[in-house]
């Protein structure tokens, strides 16, 4: 103990730095011994973070690549917290200056995803637990057009107004969005924190939206959420990983994405009227949706994943599956018309009067927005008993750049 | 009111980095490791995660991690870039006061022998006495050590925002006995 440990080049290892920090600050002025005290905390850790040893039981240490063709946060399976911060590009922003935001936020990325402080990190200990820390950039009209003019898809811009919208400026639109996902609030904290600082002399801050999911570890990885409402949400997702969903989110021959690699993300918050949904008795609830509470399974079926059958009645000749019903206004005819949901439940202070305000950030990837998304939410908007209980709120839209190689940056092929 | 908030806290900082500027120093000293053959120099030093403190005008200064690679001390006598005219090698010490205090380093930054130095805010710093030029946050600074075998090491340092590293160098005088003489 009292031996300080050497290595073979004779330098002295930690335990007698240890010893050294405590004989300067024994050597310091009176006045200082408080803050000596909260010194030699802080130096016991202030050499560079190592990366975090697994701990059994411990999901801390867990990482997504931040490298590769595709941004990571798309495929990713879903992480218990979620926040989408949107930007606004400053008044005469340069392309080169474009550059440099987001080149000092993707080596951000690069370093808090994989664990390590990100470059003048002032909380770097905060930084050693990714927790599946993910962070994804999409373009909004704004930064597309400081950068490359016509080079954006064409369905970069808000969408067609829909007679459901109830839309406030507070969470619509944005010039660059970022959307850090992690099991971790913490970590998502953080790196919210950390990219904002990079991000100030260049952006304003637009809206955020924080969310979250159930915490890591409370259900097996991989089930279907459950909504505020009490709902299964997403059953229809295709399944990260197969064919379907490559296509669905990244595009193929008949729907190209925008560019390799990339895809779209459009991001719609819904607030849900739980006190209107309280006066619903369950089998009203079931019925709005044409899917079972218990476990998601359509009205028709006995396992979540079961097909309908639309083409059933009941007893008295009517459509197990009413023709108002969520399940059979969102799904298409054509199949080529899917997406897929990435979404957040979020649980806002109430406001005065209210005892919720509550919802979904509705985070939906698909190729191309025009020939996915819109006509999903037109029948929607047509015709969906959900409507009754569901308000969106907020309308945003994103082209969502490939992935970057080390050395590059999200969106670095915009520039060549 | 605010200074007297600040200096605790770059204490604590100065202090801490200081301490494993200490340790990794230990048993050198400037004098005794002057030369590193200058074939090896080339390679002799490299920089990792540099960065420059974004400002419009007036002071700032560098950070990273410096690294020997070689079995031999290697010391840096000074440094320069095209972002300031007037560069210095700075370390945060002790003064007689107890406050913490950055003046030049006398000597030059030593790294040990297969060893590292970290520049930090509130310990060892590359200091820029006068920006020529604003340093906006993403720019590209270029950088050139200067060894005292005579060779160079350049590396490029990227500007960041940063409110804190906020010690303005007191130009050689008699410390004034205020804390925030070191701020």
């Amino acid at each position: 103990m009292d031996t300080p440990a050497q290595d073979a080049t004779g330098q002295v290892s930690a335990g007698d730095g240890l010893r050294r920090r405590h004989l300067l600050f024994g050597g310091a002025a009176a006045g200082l011994g408080a803050i000596a005290a909260a010194g030699a905390q802080i130096a016991g850790t202030a050499s560079p973070p190592a990366a975090p040893a697994p701990v059994e039981g411990s999901n801390g240490a867990g990482t997504v690549p931040f490298y590769g063709d595709r941004q990571a946060g798309i495929s990713t399976a879903a992480q218990a917290h979620g926040v989408f911060v949107a930007l606004d590009l400053r008044p005469g922003s340069t392309p080169e200056r474009v550059r440099a935001l987001l080149k000092l936020l993707s080596d951000d990325a690069a370093n808090l995803t994989q664990g390590k402080a990100a470059l003048a990190d002032t909380e770097a200990e905060l930084a050693l637990r990714p927790a599946r820390l993910t962070v994804t950039f999409g373009f909004g009209p704004g930064l597309m057009k400081v950068i490359g003019p016509g080079r954006g898809p064409a369905w970069l811009k808000p969408l067609p107004a829909f007679s459901i919208d109830r839309l406030v400026p507070e969470f619509g639109g944005g010039d660059l969005l970022l959307q850090i996902c992690a099991d971790d609030p913490l970590t998502v904290a953080h790196a919210q924190r950390m990219l904002l600082k990079d991000s100030r002399s260049f952006t304003t801050l637009r809206w955020v939206q924080s969310g979250f999911r159930r915490a890591y570890g409370t259900e097996q990885s991989g089930t279907t959420m459950r909504n505020l409402f009490g709902q299964v949400d997403g059953t229809a997702n295709p399944s990260p990983g197969t064919e379907a969903f490559d296509k669905v989110v990244f595009g193929d021959d008949r729907i190209p994405a925008w560019t390799p690699h990339g895809t779209s993300l459009v991001i719609r918050r819904i607030s849900m009227n739980l006190d209107k949904w309280d006066e619903l008795d369950r089998s009203g609830r079931e019925e709005s949706v044409g899917r079972k509470l218990s476990n998601g399974a359509p009205l028709t079926g006995t396992a979540e994943h079961d097909e309908p059958d639309f083409t059933a009645v009941n007893p008295v000749g009517f459509p197990v599956i009413a023709d108002f019903a969520h399940l059979r206004r969102a799904r298409p005819e054509d199949q080529s018309q899917r997406i897929f949901r990435r979404g957040f439940n979020y649980d806002a202070a109430p406001g005065a009067g209210s005892v919720s305000d509550s919802g979904l950030i509705f985070a939906s990837y698909q190729a191309d927005v025009d020939r996915q998304f819109v006509p999903i939410q037109r029948r929607l908007d047509e015709l969906d008993l959900l409507n009754q209980w569901t308000t969106p709120v907020g309308s945003a839209v994103f082209a969502v750049p490939p992935g970057c190689r080390p050395g590059g940056f999200i969106g670095d092929h915009l520039f060549t | 009111m605010t200074r007297k908030l600040i200096y605790p806290v770059l204490s604590v900082l100065a202090a801490a980095s200081l301490a494993l500027t200490g340790c990794g120093q230990s048993g050198t000293s400037p004098a005794s490791s002057p030369s590193v053959a200058a074939s090896q120099s080339t390679a002799a030093l490299t920089v990792s995660d540099p960065w420059v403190k974004a400002a419009e005008s007036g002071m700032s200064a560098a950070f990273g991690t410096i690294r020997n690679t070689t079995d031999q001390d290697v010391t840096i006598v000074s440094a320069s870039t095209p972002a300031s005219p007037m560069v210095e090698l700075h370390e945060t010490v002790m003064g007689a006061n107890g406050t913490m205090q950055m003046q030049p380093k006398k000597g030059g930054f030593v790294i040990p022998a297969k060893g590292e130095l970290k520049l930090e805010p509130g310990a060892n710093h590359i200091m820029l006495m006068g920006l020529s030029k604003p340093v906006k946050a993403g720019d590209e600074i270029t950088f050139d050590l200067k060894l005292s075998d005579g060779s160079t090491v350049s590396f490029t340092a990227q500007g960041k925002d940063f409110t804190g590293a906020n010690e303005n160098y007191s130009g050689g005088q008699t410390p004034a006995p205020s804390p925030s003489s070191s701020k």
